[in-house]
């Protein structure tokens, strides 16, 4: 029964993540595809942490962690370029 | 214990419709500042709700779930914040619903714009 | 007042420490403090960056009330947004307004802002000293009280126990 719920889960944010990429594909502007990008990481912590459940390896957990720091600089460094134009 | 562990399962699975929403709205919205609301707001919590459930279903690793949970509610608002910033800095259009532009009637912007281009 | 900002540096890091290992045996416990007093020692001697915050039995209260606060309002933001995002109609009615904080230090106007953005359909988008600029979804009243009497009032009220 929980592992049905978790699969279920993994599943529907699989499909959030499709459609923040369809957003990052379609996009008029840069800043759109920032947006996504944003969205598509935290997400993607979510499936992490779904997957560290499922798989028993806590390493996951510190690969999550890594992820959304990167994620974090990633979007605040190219805002920032992008709004002076270096 | 069981229990506890069905709890768990059903707060993720509340906290995975929460990020879809966010992802549809990103899709749905009219221009690029509703959009970071959606997509900012609703990953928040969903991200919260989900990583909250996996700490019910095993609570061996409280410790590092918690730090993920205040990193992504700590780093989610300003980076949403920086980039309506930047957005609004580089005219970025805005939906033709809008009603009222407040930061772009009192002009501060452009005095940014003069100072710096002096330096 | 560097001494405080120096107290503080170093329990945080001391309980991301903690919280990392999630272990308590004493020879983790005694390397996490050396090198947490260490790191608050080189890079924040001088930092002032926490001294705003009172520490009072009052302050700690109000922390814990507007979290509890904090919390209900992300949820209800949460709901707004997805009921909005679902109707076929997509009932939005944003615009950009001005509102003006009374609180005077500068940690406790970015903790504001960051409340403002997790909020029911409001985004900050611009800080001019005490003015913020702010993306409603649905906006209400486009004058200055109106819109701080309903989207700062209710966070300030801690936030000057705490901040001042």
């Amino acid at each position: 029964m929980v592992d049905q719920l978790l699969n279920i889960s993994a599943i529907i944010i699989l499909l959030a993540v499709l459609l923040s990429m369809y957003r990052f594909l379609k996009g008029p502007t840069t800043f759109d595809r920032i947006a996504s990008f944003d969205t598509m990481t935290i997400s993607m912590i979510g499936l992490i942490g779904i997957i560290t459940y499922l798989t028993e390896r806590m390493i996951y957990i510190d690969v999550a962690i890594v992820y959304g720091l990167l994620s974090f600089l990633g979007v605040i460094i190219i805002s920032k370029y992008k709004e002076k134009s270096l | 214990m069981e229990t506890l562990k069905l709890i768990g399962a059903i707060i993720v699975l509340l906290g995975s419709i929460f990020l879809f929403l966010g992802a549809l709205g990103l899709v749905r919205m009219p221009d690029l500042f509703n959009r970071i609301q959606a997509g900012t707001k609703a990953s928040t919590l969903g991200t919260m709700l989900t990583l909250l459930g996996i700490i019910l279903l095993n609570p061996d690793w409280t410790g590092k779930l918690v730090i993920l949970i205040l990193f992504v509610l700590i780093t989610n608002p300003i980076s949403s914040h920086v980039l309506a910033r930047a957005a609004h800095f580089r005219k970025i259009k805005l939906s033709d619903k809008t009603i009222i532009d407040q930061l772009a009637d009192d002009g501060v912007e452009e005095k940014d714009d003069i100072n710096n281009s002096k330096e | 007042m560097k001494i405080k900002s120096f107290f503080i540096i170093t329990i945080v890091l001391f309980s991301v420490w903690v919280l990392l290992n999630n272990s308590y045996e004493p020879v983790l416990l005694i390397i996490g403090a050396a090198v947490s007093i260490l790191i608050a020692l080189i890079f924040c001697t001088k930092c002032s960056v926490f001294s705003q915050i009172k520490l009072s039995p009052k302050s700690l209260f109000y922390s814990i009330a507007y979290l509890f606060v904090f919390m209900i309002e992300l949820i209800k933001s949460n709901l707004d947004v997805a009921i909005r995002v679902i109707s076929p109609k997509l009932p939005i009615n944003p615009g950009i307004v001005k509102v003006k904080t009374v609180l005077n230090t500068e940690l406790g106007r970015m903790i504001l802002a960051n409340s403002i953005t997790l909020t029911p359909g409001t985004l900050s988008v611009d800080i001019r000293d005490e003015y913020i600029y702010v993306h409603w979804i649905n906006v209400e009243g486009k004058d200055i009280e109106t819109a701080t009497n309903s989207i700062v009032k209710k966070f300030e009220k801690y936030l000057k126990e705490i901040y001042g």
